[in-house]
């Protein structure tokens, strides 16, 4: 496979086994570039033992994977990764200028480069005048900003971010979204690892939902959003046989007093049925389609008990 | 290289951690007592001894100067052990290690890189203390022991061989455990020691032989009594029993075993940490 066709990421069952526990049961995927992947699913579903495998910090007990189509093992391939773990812990004696010149020298990159970008990324993440600060002295916010710097330091082609919205205030999520955003549109792709739904709806192009450490479906985000159309309709009088005679485009027709409600699987039905309504003598009051949200998707697919 | 990187890092920690200055204050407080001890003692030494010959004055001296010694090595231990134990443990624990582990950087020159920020810590700290032991000493009395380079290698030794045990401790076990375990290690040289030196004058096999099975445990306290013997006068020596000599003398393959322990710990210290999840 050629070096540059090859995807960001690409996994064949991976397997990590605790002990007796299996943390990951069968991890397939494929993430391209310049996509950015959602990542979700329960706690507990083995998300984090998922991203530190394609990370090289757990070995996997069986399977196989790929970045840029190295094997996982390969730590060369790191360079062309960045990374933001979930704690965002780090050496707190050092300030933000000192934290991210240590990385960047993991990195290997050069001095010059170094003076030139490190300012840059703390003005990206908006710590520009925190630069000699103590890490020590920084909120949960603030450590969560500078990882992500830390993380794009190497200029990287695959982003892979642990919850990254999840220290931060509205300002600071909308930064990460455009940051998210500025990516993609280099040709970046970006793994996003998150329960945060919203986020993810917002951000993404692709889900994978996990459950019990195995990949149960994966889909483009606007598909898995068009797929189900919820219709609340405000109807008088409420004459039973023509409710049920709704049943014709949806298999789900609930009614609760004046308002009924239909889950549709085209937008073209919604006017058929106002004119069957009318047809039947049904006074027509509101008419209101909703796009069914991730979070319902997310409950349909990993199940009300949350896959535990 | 990233090694050295960790290296800078390690160093660095200690500075800001306050490690570095809570040390050299608190070593010149140790060698100004030291100093002040030893001309005290040796004043009144000559004051009793009026017609002392030369070489009774060296056996005083030699004593005062190796219970210096004694101390330092005992100091060093602690340093070595107190300021390892967590690095790795703790880094694994908190998750900090993930950021440094997830580079394009093998795992070995993580390791290797903190442990040789120790090595150079450690060797300053050694240099700082046992040499200024021997200034001390010369600076008061003029005295200087034999072999004072040999004596300070294997006090050196001693150091590196227990910071490596830390760090193969360091790749398994949680922090705690670990100083349990070195500690723990340290402690039955130690006793074994003693055991061996008694049993030694006694000439009880049994004993010696106790010492002998605990210093292949862990060699720290031969390495000790090997550095003792080699900066101790020769009428010392012969004596056998002092607090800080020996009646049995390690042997050199003592050393060379010491050497190789040293280095397996670190190996295994380093396999440990190429292959565990993190």
């Amino acid at each position: 496979m050629a070096e540059n066709q090859s995807p960001a990421i690409e996994t064949h069952g991976l397997r990590k086994v605790f002990g007796d526990k299996v943390a990951v049961e069968d991890l397939s995927l494929k993430v391209e570039r310049g996509e950015v992947f959602g990542f979700i699913g329960p706690n507990g579903a083995g998300k984090t033992t998922s991203v530190k495998m394609l990370l090289g910090l757990i070995a996997p007990t069986a399977g196989t994977g790929f970045l840029f189509g190295e094997p996982l093992r390969n730590f060369h391939v790191r360079s062309r990764v960045g990374f933001l773990p979930e704690h965002f812990r780090f050496h707190d004696w050092l300030s933000a200028g000192e934290f991210l010149s240590l990385h960047a020298d993991l990195y290997g990159i050069d001095e010059k480069t170094k003076k030139q970008r490190i300012p840059e990324l703390l003005e990206l993440v908006g710590l520009a005048e925190f630069s000699n600060r103590k890490l020590r002295e920084f909120s949960k916010g603030m450590l969560q900003r500078v990882g992500l710097a830390q993380a794009l330091l190497n200029q990287p082609d695959l982003v892979i971010l642990d919850e990254p919205t999840s220290g931060l205030d509205p300002v600071g999520r909308l930064h990460v979204r455009d940051i998210i955003r500025g990516l993609r549109d280099r040709g970046a792709a970006v793994f996003l690892n998150s329960h945060l739904l919203s986020e993810v709806e917002i951000t993404c192009d692709r889900v994978a939902f996990v459950k019990h450490g195995v990949v149960v479906q994966t889909s483009p985000l606007h598909t898995l959003m068009e797929e189900e159309i919820l219709v609340e309709i405000r109807l008088r009088p409420v004459l039973p046989e023509v409710v049920s005679g709704l049943s014709q485009w949806s298999q789900k027709v609930e009614a609760d007093g004046e308002v009924v409600s239909l889950s549709l699987t085209s937008e073209e039905d919604i006017p058929a049925i106002n004119r069957y309504l009318l047809d039947h003598g049904v006074n027509v009051y509101a008419l209101q389609p909703k796009r069914i949200s991730l979070e319902d998707q997310f409950i349909r697919i990993i199940g009300m008990d949350g896959g535990l | 290289m990233a090694l050295f990187t960790l290296t800078k890092l390690t160093f660095r920690e200690a500075s800001r951690r306050k490690i570095l200055l809570a040390a050299v204050l608190l070593g010149v407080v140790f060698l100004v007592v030291f100093g002040i001890g030893f001309s005290v003692i040796l004043n009144d030494y000559k004051a009793h001894t009026y017609r002392a010959s030369a070489s009774v004055l060296e056996q005083g001296e030699n004593l005062i100067l190796m219970a210096g010694l004694y101390a330092v090595n005992f100091l060093t231990v602690m340093m070595t052990v107190l300021t390892s134990v967590d690095t790795i443990s703790g880094e694994i624990n908190t998750g900090t290690i993930h950021t440094l582990v997830s580079k394009p950087v093998p795992r070995w020159q993580i390791i290797l890189g903190k442990w040789l920020g120790f090595v150079i810590l450690l060797t300053l700290y050694l240099i700082m203390m046992a040499g200024g032991v021997f200034l001390t000493s010369y600076l008061v009395s003029g005295y200087m022991p034999p072999n004072p380079v040999a004596g300070m290698v294997l006090l050196w030794l001693n150091a590196i061989l227990l910071l490596s045990v830390s760090f193969w401790g360091g790749t398994r076990l949680s922090t705690l455990a670990n100083g349990v375990m070195v500690f723990g290690l340290f402690g039955v040289a130690f006793v074994g020691g003693w055991v061996e030196q008694i049993g030694a004058f006694f000439q009880n096999q049994t004993a010696i032989n106790i010492g002998i099975i605990s210093s292949l445990i862990l060699p720290t306290d031969a390495l000790w009594k090997r550095a003792a013997f080699e900066m101790q006068t020769s009428i010392s020596n012969a004596l056998g029993l002092t607090p800080f000599s020996s009646s049995s003398v390690p042997s050199p393959i003592m050393v060379v075993y010491a050497v190789l322990y040293l280095v397996v710990a670190l190996a295994l210290g380093v396999r440990a940490f190429q292959r565990r999840d993190l």
